[in-house]
């Protein structure tokens, strides 16, 4: 994409509202920015209307700040809470219908190869757990199944949270909700082996209680998807408004989750990403 | 040609206005305009638009992303020419940077939502807007909203092949076409002030 979109056209300056200002004099575009210099530059995210310490939010913000090539990066989203700030990104986007984002991801990744036969062009899924594991598993496996060069990610809330608190395959075994007061009766799903299995090259799951290894899985993902094959990130973003906890507990309720072994940070790398991503991050060691 | 009878008026036409499309209305070929569902040649709707602007008592640009962001050659030309239009004809501007739909936190004094572009239109009393440099779907989008829900009259100065929707729509326009307006403007208001 070119640069000179974010470049006000004479005259209209003086008109144009303060956060495409913002944007124009400190966005990201271009600089080479990550998690470490967030608050050094416009974010990303536009007055969310996510709730109170929503973890899909914290996700999001650092997914943003991760992207090695936002202005060349098309977001594909599906119906769910994460929806609802992907309209204040300042990235491209696509709202695909719930589940059938690793689809039109597949087909838009395709197409911008054809258009854009010279450029990195990154196509990235950011999806909830419902749409990733449940309803969408069909296209999302079969993304994988046929090594399309896209990366997903799932935002983790192990529940239906747009929906008013379903369970979904990824809730823990017996966790009660309010549309599952029973608590429910099977295992969560362990998709990264599943993605593993299917095809992905490279494969983590992580919470943004670790912000520096979500930035660094993150582009390692993105980076393999260019250029070795599908990549599955999970990022554990527990959801206040249905689990019930208060919004300022987010990041302490992931950190003992962890501590308790309910959700593990792991990596998961083949042989050829390995060897793709050493050369690359042995190149940057010697810049 | 197909001929429709049908008129792009002012409304409000309620919840769901017919597109003017489906009542026949066909987008004009080049060198030619639509008023009022009308085909008519070019010219004759540049000084039908400068009339407009001079009898409303609050028009509005409403530039959209093609236009506000200086994105490839020539666009700056075009922009310079908008702004004196703009001041020769004593048209305002709200701009529409992007279509994100961001209800409910726009402010209509600083920019439109294309999603709600009748908020905009009530909250300032505009009874004259002008659309240029919007996207096709936006516009159409944008037009028939308007249509539907106010009875500010729209014109859409297109870079394309034009708008039904719109109650006068110029295709193709580029620094000629401007600058026919602002002649057409100064011209106007000559006459009038003698
Ligand atoms: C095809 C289709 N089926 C069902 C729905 C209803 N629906 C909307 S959001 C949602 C749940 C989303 O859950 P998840 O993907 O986990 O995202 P979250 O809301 O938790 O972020 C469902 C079932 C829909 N919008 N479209
Ligand atoms: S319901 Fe949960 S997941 Fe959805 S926005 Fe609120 S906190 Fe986030």
């Amino acid at each position: 994409m070119s640069k000179n979109i974010f470049r006000i056209s004479p005259g209209f300056e003086d008109i144009m509202p303060d956060e495409y200002k913002e944007l124009v004099e400190s966005g990201p575009y271009g600089k080479d920015l990550g998690v470490s210099d967030m608050g050094t530059f416009k974010e990303l995210l536009e007055e969310h209307p996510l709730c109170a310490g929503c973890g899909l939010a914290l996700s999001l913000r650092l997914i943003l700040a991760s992207l090695p090539n936002p202005e060349d990066t098309v977001i594909v989203g599906s119906t769910g809470c994460s929806a609802l700030a992907f309209p204040q990104v300042a990235v491209h986007n696509i709202h695909s219908l719930f589940g059938n984002q690793n689809a039109v991801a597949s087909g838009l990744k395709r197409a911008l190869k054809l258009r854009f036969p010279d450029k990195v062009k990154d196509v990235v899924v950011i999806a909830g757990d419902g749409a990733t594991a449940d309803i969408g598993l069909d296209m999302v496996m079969q993304s994988w199944f046929r090594s399309e060069s896209i990366t997903t990610i799932m935002l983790d809330n192990e529940a239906y949270a747009n929906t008013g608190g379903q369970e979904s395959g990824m809730t823990q075994q017996g966790a009660v909700m309010n549309m599952a007061p029973k608590g429910k009766n099977f295992p969560k799903i362990s998709l990264p082996e599943i993605a593993r299995e299917a095809g992905c090259s490279y494969v983590a799951s992580i919470s943004p209680a670790q912000p520096k290894r979500l930035e660094k899985m993150v582009r390692r993902a993105i980076l393999t998807a260019r250029e070795v094959g599908p990549s599955y990130v999970q990022i554990f973003s527990p959801c206040p408004t249905n689990y019930k906890f208060k919004p300022q507990e987010t990041v302490s309720r992931i950190k003992q989750h962890q501590k308790e072994g309910h959700y593990q940070t792991k990596e998961y790398i083949n042989t050829a990403a390995q060897e793709y991503l050493a050369s690359i991050e042995e190149g940057k060691k010697n810049e | 040609m197909l001929e429709s009878k049908y008129q792009v008026l002012t409304g409000p036409e309620g919840y769901l206005p017919p597109a003017a499309a489906s009542k026949g209305v066909t987008l004009p070929d080049e060198g030619l305009a639509l008023v009022e569902g009308t085909i008519v040649p070019e010219k004759d709707a540049i000084e039908k638009i400068a009339e407009k602007i001079l009898q409303a008592k609050n028009p509005f640009f409403f530039p959209g992303p093609l236009l506000l962001w200086d994105w490839k050659e020539g666009v700056a030309q075009k922009a310079a020419l908008v702004k004196k239009l703009a001041e020769v004809a004593g048209i305002k501007i709200i701009p529409m940077p992007d279509y994100r739909p961001k209800y409910p936190m726009i402010n209509p004094d600083i920019e439109i939502n294309p999603n709600h572009p009748n908020l905009t239109i009530w909250h300032n009393k505009i009874d004259l807007c002008l659309f240029i440099g919007v996207h096709c779907h936006y516009a159409n989008v944008a037009l028939k909203i308007i249509r539907g829900g106010t009875d500010c009259y729209t014109i859409a100065l297109c870079g394309e092949a034009g708008h039904e929707d719109a109650m006068i729509s110029l295709r193709d326009v580029g620094l000629a076409q401007l600058e026919a307006l602002i002649e057409a403007v100064t011209r106007l208001k000559g006459v009038a002030n003698s």
